[in-house]
């Protein structure tokens, strides 16, 4: 087993200072969502954190994830973090390739059965017994179930191994599955987004090391301090909306002004991020303030969602033909239902009974 | 067939787009209640207009309706019952005049008046009629008029008038211009009336004749609901105009009286006729028009004019009385609602052939007294006989002081005397 | 089920079969009704029915003289159910875009603020009339289970819209499904309910008119 480092040793050996250390730990602390107040026992809980076993497991997934991760700009809370864990095993980032690669995370799942924490990104495909992805001739049902098995808990990472993602789309032809349709018995936390954004995930890495526990997670396994609320309720372009001033086409006025992009098919009402708060690329910009509506990415089934172009509330189905069929065949109906009428209207003419006043007469007397 | 059985034929044979569009659009917000003098003065909801097509409604849910004839088809639904039929029989009869007031209100447009008037097709052919109007409709096709008059009646009638006016009233006169109808309370009780005419007809130079084979204009096929009996009735009016080869009939002061010959005659016998139908009130104004109707004098009196409801709402007879009695009242005052928005006398469509619903006519009657009471006149002019009798009833049960006259009558007290010397002068010679 | 998969099901298959159904009902209850047919009226017009029926399609939608007085709630809440209903319905943006997503056609919308003012008293004005329907003795004693029926199926979209838009009650996602849901069931069932007077009250009026119209009567 390694040694034990605690995550303040580890800083300190790396020359950060108090002060930064602090800063850091208030950012973590607003990326958790939690109060001010709550920045002195963040800095105690992290300074004495160890060093926890990271197992990433990459299956079916285009590296976006990895990439967003990696990509952000340094020295931030991210590198703190990457830097703060063991990632034991990363087939992307690790050095190590081939038989000496799996040896690492054989040994990773073993020396720490029961402590290690498991990262997944990208969804499983498990049509034809999961031969559609595999690694070192593994499938990754297995690879997952395995790794799964001595875990204290799974962080699914992107939509795919949070909700299957793109290869779970209609016509979904491996079978894809998210993480939480093969992994029952483990605490699993969701971050979804294609890609996440990147404090979101260290965001909940710092919550486990902070507390040592997952953090609160709404209905989809998400957790609540990132996922809580929609786009759409934060959105700076908001009271565009409210005042009923939208964007029609990506070139108009309404989109040069900055409108509200509702009609040019915006999820936000819909999806729940922390872009409109955390934003991208170091907090400078998020899709809709660059012009481009939500597409709803850390949604489940966002890809069969109806077209990112498509406003929220229209049908996802072209219906004009549809309601011209209901109509051709509705009078044809009709057609055939008011003949019946008509007839059965003759052949009351025909059975008419004469009322006579020899008749009435004799009611009369009855 | 049994009558229950005929009655609901006779419904189906009713139904048609108007009325299958007029029950798919009612959404039950009552308003035709409040337009309603039968709810207004009772408060009593079984008396909303609507409510009253209830047995039709039925027939036509499980004959015309998708959703009916499936549940007809899996016996869930109820056929209307003889029961029912008699249960809605005082609904449709007694508490209905025809007045058309709902017609009017309806937010959906339905015409319930005419909904109601084809119900009762179904309710005479099943047999559920009053006996009221059983015995007018019996008395209308065997005697000649719901009231028993006979052509006798009528010569005594024509006596009296020529003594009193000194004219000789014309008797199957071919090739008049007009051809004069009466209804049977003109002769019995308003005799005023032929007089009248004779004598503004005189003045104004007018051809004219009455028809021994055809004198009633009344037609209780139209009141009990039997196209069968109304066609017959209208048939004789037809007829008799033919035979004299007259320009025009003219309907008499009476309400339904007109909406059979005017609107639903030719309808009745199946074609378009080939003279013309004009109220005597159109024929004076008319007159008036063409300045051959010439008055002297002006009643001092405060007067208003009660607009028979078949007339205005149910006739398009609105604006004729009102330059009428322009002519010869110059205290002439309206009631609030005059017009096609009056209320009826109470005795409309039937009822006042059936004795059964006096006393509900009576009690409504109170609707005509406020109208009354806004205007407080001392003279009350009509232009319809039975409207004018029910009137009296009211007025005579409610106390009330007011005199109640015809329209006719009231513009013959005002023809020029000299005129009227003349006439005798020619009828003489 | 998931609100997400509720809601994709409500946008697709949903609306396709609310609106299959919704547009052969109205079509097959319209033309059946037209061709039962009605006689020709033979007797010699004072006037054309024709404009006349025209007339009081419109006309019809002024209150008539004295009714105000007799039945001002019916009236008044009328009137505001139903043009609130409308203001909804057609000036709301995101109804434009579902408009514009099937037919092609689309028009200026109002801004919230007066979209919510539309709702609420369209709201009220609905329970207005069903406490009017339950207190009143006329309405009480017309309705029937099909009255309270209609009336749910229109309150539901116009309450669950008004929850959507302000996050009340159910998650958005839940809210806006349950609303383009309750929307679905109100176009299923309007052709066989008495919702269908949306339709048919033109061609009542128009006939009411024509009838009384021929006889000179303005109706």
């Amino acid at each position: 087993m390694k040694k034990q480092v605690t995550l303040g040793e580890q800083l300190r050996q790396r020359g950060i200072s108090r002060r930064t250390f602090l800063k850091l730990c208030a950012v973590a602390t607003s990326a958790m969502a939690l109060p001010p107040a709550m920045i002195p026992r963040v800095a105690a809980a992290l300074d004495k954190a160890v060093r926890p076993s990271v197992i990433w497991l990459s299956f079916q997934e285009c590296t976006g994830c990895t990439e967003s991760l990696t990509r952000s700009h340094a020295p931030t809370l991210e590198s703190l973090i990457f830097d703060s864990i063991s990632l034991d095993y990363h087939h992307t980032l690790q050095a190590a390739s081939g038989t000496a690669a799996e040896a690492a995370r054989d040994k990773a799942i073993k020396d720490f059965y029961g402590k290690y924490l498991l990262i997944v990104d990208g969804s499983i495909p498990t049509k034809d017994d999961g031969v559609y992805s595999t690694i070192a001739g593994r499938t990754n049902i297995d690879m997952l179930k395995e790794a799964a098995d001595g875990a204290v808990a799974v962080v699914a990472v992107g939509t795919c191994a949070s909700f299957g993602g793109i290869p779970y789309a209609n016509p979904n032809p491996t079978g894809a599955v998210p993480v939480s349709e093969l992994v029952t018995d483990k605490p699993i936390i969701n971050v979804s987004g294609c890609p996440p954004i990147p404090v979101v995930i260290t965001g909940v890495l710092a919550h486990y090391l902070t507390f040592g526990e997952i953090p609160a997670l709404d209905s989809f396994g998400r957790p609540l301090a990132f996922f809580g609320e929609s786009i759409h309720d934060r959105c700076y372009r908001r009271p565009f909306y409210d005042q009923g001033k939208f964007a029609k086409s990506f070139d108009d006025e309404g989109a040069r002004s900055g409108w509200c992009l509702f009609e040019l098919g915006c999820k936000g009402p819909t999806t729940h991020n922390a872009c409109a708060t955390k934003k991208w690329n170091g907090g400078v910009s998020f899709p809709i303030e660059s012009g481009h509506p939500c597409i709803g990415c850390s949604e489940p089934n966002f890809w069969d969602g109806g077209g990112f172009y498509k406003a929220l509330s229209t049908t996802t189905r072209p219906l004009a033909n549809w309601t011209g069929a209901a109509v051709v065949t509705g009078a044809a109906v009709g057609a055939a239902a008011g003949v019946a009428a008509k007839r059965k209207r003759s052949a009351a003419k025909r059975a008419h009974h004469t009322v006579t006043a020899d008749e009435l007469k004799k009611k009369e007397e009855a | 067939m049994t009558s229950l059985e005929n009655g609901i034929n006779a419904f189906v044979e009713q139904i048609d787009t108007p009325i299958a569009s007029f029950f798919n659009s009612c959404v039950h917000c009552g308003m035709c209640a409040d337009a309603c003098l039968f709810y207004t003065e009772t408060g009593d909801p079984k008396y909303t207009p609507i409510h009253k097509l209830e047995p039709m409604r039925r027939v036509w849910k499980r004959n015309f309706t998708f959703w009916g004839k499936l549940a007809a088809m899996l016996g869930l639904s109820k056929p209307v019952t003889d029961a029912e039929l008699e249960e809605w029989e005082p609904l449709i009869y007694d508490s209905c005049t025809l007045c058309g007031r709902c017609s009017m209100v309806c937010p959906v447009g339905n015409d319930i008046t005419y909904m109601i008037r084809k119900a009762r097709e179904g309710m005479v052919a099943a047999g559920h009629a009053p006996d009221g109007l059983k015995g007018a409709t019996v008395r209308a096709v065997e005697i000649g008029s719901p009231m028993g008059v006979t052509w006798k009646t009528v010569q005594a009638q024509i006596k009296h008038a020529e003594q009193d006016t000194g004219l000789t009233i014309p008797v199957d006169v071919e090739n008049a211009e007009y051809m004069v109808l009466m209804s049977s309370m003109e002769v019995v009780n308003f005799p005023e009336y032929m007089g009248a005419i004779a004598r503004i007809f005189d003045q104004a130079g007018v051809s004219w004749t009455l028809c021994s084979d055809a004198i009633e204009a009344t037609n209780s096929g139209i009141q009990i609901g039997s196209s069968d009996i109304a066609a017959q009735l209208v048939q004789r009016i037809v007829d008799g105009a033919e035979k004299l080869k007259v320009k025009t009939v003219i309907s008499p002061e009476c309400g339904h009286a007109y909406t059979a010959i005017r609107w639903e005659g030719a309808n009745l016998i199946g074609r378009p006729y080939s003279f013309k139908v004009l109220h005597i009130l159109e024929v004076l104004d008319e007159l008036r028009e063409q300045g051959r109707l010439q008055t002297e004098g002006m009643e001092t009196a405060k007067l208003t004019f009660h607009d028979p409801c078949q007339l205005v709402r149910r006739g398009g007879v609105v604006e004729e009385p009102r330059r009428l009695l322009n002519m010869v009242a110059s205290n002439f005052v309206e009631m609030p609602d005059a017009g096609v928005w009056n209320w009826c006398c109470g005795g409309g469509g039937g009822v006042s052939a059936n004795e059964r619903a006096d006393e509900l006519r009576l009690k409504v009657f109170s609707r005509k007294k406020a109208q009354l009471d806004a205007v407080g006149v001392e003279t009350l002019v009509t232009a319809c006989s039975n409207c004018r009798i029910m009137l009296e009833d009211g007025a005579e049960a409610n106390n009330m002081d007011l005199q109640i006259v015809g329209m006719a009558e009231t513009i013959a007290a005002h023809l020029p005397t000299k005129t009227s010397t003349t006439a005798t002068e020619e009828s003489s010679s | 089920m998931t609100a997400e998969a509720l809601l994709a099901w409500a946008r697709g298959p949903g609306m396709q079969i609310a609106l299959a159904v919704f547009f052969l009902g109205i079509t097959v209850r319209i033309v059946e009704m037209l061709l039962i047919g009605r006689a020709p009226d033979l007797a010699a017009p004072r006037k054309s029915g024709v404009a006349a029926g025209w007339r009081t399609v419109f006309h019809r939608s002024l209150p008539t003289p004295g009714m105000l007085k007799r039945s001002p709630l019916v009236f008044v809440g009328g009137y505001i159910f139903h043009l609130g209903f409308l203001i909804v319905l057609v000036l709301s943006v995101p109804h434009i875009e579902l408009f514009h997503g099937v037919w092609g056609i689309r028009w200026p919308g109002l801004p919230r603020s007066l979209i919510d003012l539309a709702a609420i008293l369209s709201i009220g004005a609905m329970v207005a009339l069903l406490v009017h329907r339950l207190v009143d003795p006329v309405r009480r004693f017309l309705s029937r289970s099909g009255d309270y029926f209609a009336w749910t199926v229109t309150f539901l979209p116009l309450i669950t819209g008004y929850f959507a838009t302000h996050h009340m009650l159910l998650p958005y996602t839940q809210m806006l499904a349950v609303h383009i849901l309750s929307i679905e069931l109100l176009l299923i069932v309007l052709p066989f309910t008495k919702l269908i007077h949306t339709f048919t009250l033109f061609l009542s009026r128009w006939y009411n008119g024509a009838i009384a119209g021929r006889k000179g009567v303005a109706s």
